[in-house]
């Protein structure tokens, strides 16, 4: 196991190395630069930027420099949309914000979703059933750019419960609305696995001999169905986990969090390729991490799993 | 430029008193004096030399103040300076400082806005704003920021502490008006020498405003609260101010409603006149100082039907404006059928004979104006028009897709990304596209100016007689009839569509005075603001 994760561990490094190079080539192949704007700079205020930013190399050697930063320094350079700011900076800003609303929103998820998603099962075809499948369907509809207004209007206009928008570590009010609105159709989503997969395992063959022995009914459940019907919401939840601590633009813009998914599409957007890079190698990073967080996890669950 | 101008100009500066807040006979005060106001983005910078846009600009304008300020009305009023003489010829302004503190105590002196000045030049700052310096004419201004000169070398000095010189290449009518903008924004040296790019930070930063930054969250709000350092501290009387940033502008308005902004100015397009009819005392709209049109692309890379002028003007006619104003914007905006802002300072717009005509009628020219070209039902005229990504562009381009069929007119829409689409402008990539231009300084030459052969002119349409009507317009006593000509050439050689002129509907507390609704540059000044008790 210890050897597995250190093979793994080591592919990661060529991995992230490529996927750093395509995305800087992609990147500074679309059209229009940093600077390009509704007027068009004078040729010699442009050349004093690319000169302080280091654009005025060839791409190579913008590559090669780019590299050297990253993986000597640990510096992601300066973002050139934001002036007074390091990409590091930004990311140390934003990230712990989406870490925050995105952890809470998973947790929210997972629990919330597998206990629906059991229940469902377990009392197939009762009216419990149709309570859960009725709400996992509404949340998977009510996409969470329809809901954010939504929940603004009726929260923070009508019942005048909680802040509309905005952000603050210390103040929970803050997280209710972006975790609500970011974790529902996730919630859904685990609903309707557990449930599929809890139903299958149910009608297996060792939960009969469970029951057949006499087994309290809570204990076949919890220690005999529970576990194997995890399986494939954690291969679901792995990946969904990575995207949603690395946020959302839909909630930072509906609530103005100043999360790194809106600074993630803003620098796309805006060519801002040091933040641009930084936030992808992050959540590069990440996934590749939690992909073998999930494959230990499977071997942990499932005694059939050996690597 | 006679001595008449460098008199008038020097008493109007003194006949005027700087401005503050001045509480109107009968206004009780509220106890509450803070203000929250919204942005739609996250704040870029704050670095007045750095800023790019009016997010930065409405936050800047309460932590710095330049040489001079705006009124509620847009006209120029001292502000860092309490008076300035112009030399005969034009080309020296003296500035007589006041005397003012930086938030950090120390006095604010004409070497500060040596360095400022000669900072936003520097190669080394590398400004995306150094141009704002060349605009205004400074001598060697380009020189510097190409590096063939030391940034000492620009046009500034300080004749003594209290005293602050600039010296113009050339007379330059509108140079006053420039002075309120943030470029030229004095910034403290010693502050900036110790901190790097972090002296921007709350606690770091030290400006010479009426407001210090209290906290700065990027992408969620700034505080900014009263300074007690400032020269006019004592009748300031909103006590701070909450920048709050809110990227959608339903959301924004839901927000508003439930009291947590004070002033909302951007509302959703088509939202206005109910919110006009619900909140008689708190939605209102004003103009805006940018215009909206059609390009064309006119260069050797653009379509050779556009070449024709027939066409360029049947284009134009069949363009129903009133149907974007009245329909698809809603807030007060108003149909275009020149180039600058009908509001901007002294200008004069000239007849135009299509303004007069009713669209049934300009809609019969625009079709026998085609037919004349050659263009018919057997022989279509197609263009492609390229916008970028808004729900406002794509509407007004639907509707343009609308009235040129009209006419038997095929556009093909391309909607593009903002970058995609700038990038293409400049490079003359397109045939017919969205733009807009807001002026820099409140007087017709930042929108004509455009136009010249060597402005920014994205269609690359060129003619000489408009060049040196705008060249002439620099040194003459009557510019405003030299722009009125320039804008007549505009109209007969339709190198665009203009489509319309902007307007502010905005949203804004019931009890908060001072609201500058006639600037049309939308700068403003919450030391001039305060709120009654309702």
């Amino acid at each position: 196991m210890f050897g597995y994760i250190l093979r793994r561990l080591a592919v990661a490094i060529p991995t992230l190395l490529l996927l750093i190079i395509f995305s800087f080539l992609l990147m500074h192949a679309a059209p229009g630069g940093p600077f390009t704007g509704e007027r068009a700079l004078p040729p010699q205020v442009l050349a004093n930027l690319e000169a302080k930013y280091g654009l005025d190399d060839p791409l190579l050697v913008q590559l090669w420099n780019y590299l050297k930063d990253v993986v000597l320094h640990f510096d992601f350079g300066p973002s050139f949309v934001y002036p007074d700011r390091s990409v590091n900076q930004l990311i140390a800003d934003g990230f712990p914000v989406t870490l925050t609303y995105g952890l809470l929103s998973f947790v929210l998820a997972a629990l919330v979703g597998i206990a629906l998603g059991s229940v469902a099962a377990i009392r197939q075809n009762s009216w419990l059933d149709y309570l859960a499948v009725g709400i996992s369907i509404g949340a998977q509809v009510l996409p969470n750019f329809v809901m954010a207004p939504i929940l603004v209007l009726v929260l923070t206009l009508w019942m005048g419960w909680l802040p509309g928008g905005g952000w603050s570590f210390t103040d929970p009010s803050y997280w209710v609305m972006p975790v609500i609105a970011l974790g529902t159709s996730y919630m859904a989503s685990v609903a309707r696995i557990t449930r599929s997969s809890m139903l299958e395992v149910l009608g297996s063959n060792h939960i009969r001999t469970a029951r057949a022995k006499g087994m309290p009914e809570s204990r076949v459940i919890i220690r005999h169905a529970l576990k194997p019907a995890l399986l494939p919401v954690i291969s679901y939840l792995g990946p969904v986990f990575v995207s949603m601590i690395t946020g959302s633009v839909v909630i930072d813009i509906y609530f103005s969090t100043g999360g790194i998914g809106r600074a993630f599409v803003d620098s796309a957007l805006n060519r801002d390729y040091a933040v641009m890079m930084g936030v992808t190698i992050l959540i590069g990073a990440l996934t590749i991490l939690f992909n073998l967080v999930v494959d230990i996890l499977y071997a942990w669950i499932d005694p059939k799993i050996r690597y | 430029m006679t001595k008449f101008f460098a008199t008038t100009a020097l008493a109007l500066a003194l006949a005027l008193p700087a401005n503050a807040a001045q509480v109107a006979v009968g206004d009780t005060l509220a106890d509450n004096q803070e203000l929250s106001f919204w942005i739609l983005d996250a704040i870029k910078s704050l670095d007045p030399q750095k800023n790019t846009d009016k997010t930065g600009s409405y936050v800047l304008a309460q932590l710095f103040e330049g040489l001079m300020n705006e009124d509620a009305k847009g006209a120029m009023v001292p502000g860092a300076a309490e008076s300035y003489e112009v030399s005969e010829d034009g080309l020296t302004y003296t500035f007589k400082l006041r005397d003012a503190k930086w938030s950090n105590g120390d006095p604010v002196t004409a070497g500060d806005f040596v360095y400022s000045w000669q900072r936003a030049v520097n190669p080394e700052t590398a400004s995306e704003y150094a141009w704002f310096m060349e605009l205004m004419n400074i001598v060697n201004a380009t020189a510097v920021v190409k590096g063939e000169m030391t940034p000492d070398q620009l046009g500034v000095k300080a004749v003594d502490d209290k005293t602050f010189q600039v010296t113009l290449s050339t007379p330059t009518p509108y140079f006053i008006k420039t002075l309120s903008h943030t470029t030229t924004f004095p910034v403290n040296q010693k502050v900036i020498e110790e901190l790097g790019d972090n002296w921007t930070q709350p606690g770091n930063l030290v400006g010479n405003g009426a407001y210090t930054l209290q906290s700065h969250n990027l992408g969620v709000n700034a505080v900014v609260a009263k300074n007690d350092n400032y020269w006019d501290a004592a009748n300031t009387i909103i006590t701070q101010v909450d920048f709050i940033t809110v990227n959608d502008q339903n959301v924004a308005l839901t927000r508003y409603e439930a009291g947590e902004l004070d002033w909302f100015n951007r509302l959703p397009a088509g939202q206005y006149p109910r919110l006009a009819e619900q909140y008689p005392d708190q939605a209102s709209t004003s103009p805006q100082a940018c215009s909206y049109a059609y390009i064309f692309n006119l260069s050797d890379k653009g379509p050779e039907a556009l070449k024709d002028l027939r066409v360029r003007q049947a284009l134009s006619l069949a363009m129903d404006r009133d149907v974007v104003v009245d329909r698809i914007l809603q807030g007060g905006q108003k149909p275009a059928y020149y180039w600058t802002h009908w509001a901007i300072e002294g200008f004069e717009a000239p007849e135009i004979a299509m303004a007069s005509m009713t669209q049934p009628e300009r809609i019969e020219q625009a079709k026998a104006l085609l037919a004349e070209a050659g263009y018919g039902p057997d022989n279509p005229l197609a263009i492609t028009v390229q916008y970028n990504t808004s729900e406002d562009h794509k509407k007004i381009a639907v509707a343009a897709q609308q009235f040129w069929r009209g006419i038997g007119v095929n556009a093909t829409l391309n909607n593009v990304e903002w970058k995609v689409h700038t990038d293409r402008l400049q490079n003359q990539d397109f045939e017919v596209a969205r733009y807009a231009w807001c002026g820099d300084y409140n007087e017709a030459s930042t929108f004509l100016d455009w136009f010249r052969t060597d402005g920014y002119n994205s269609g690359k349409w060129s003619n000489a007689e408009f060049d040196k009507l705008l060249a002439d317009s620099k040194t003459s006593d009557n510019a405003a009839d030299l722009y009125k000509q320039a804008e007549q050439i505009l109209a007969d050689e339709v190198p665009f569509v203009p489509v319309y002129h902007y307007a502010n509907a905005q949203i804004v507390n019931a009890d908060l005075r001072g609201v500058p609704y006639e600037n049309v540059m939308e700068n403003w000044y919450a030391k001039d603001m305060y709120r009654v008790a309702e």
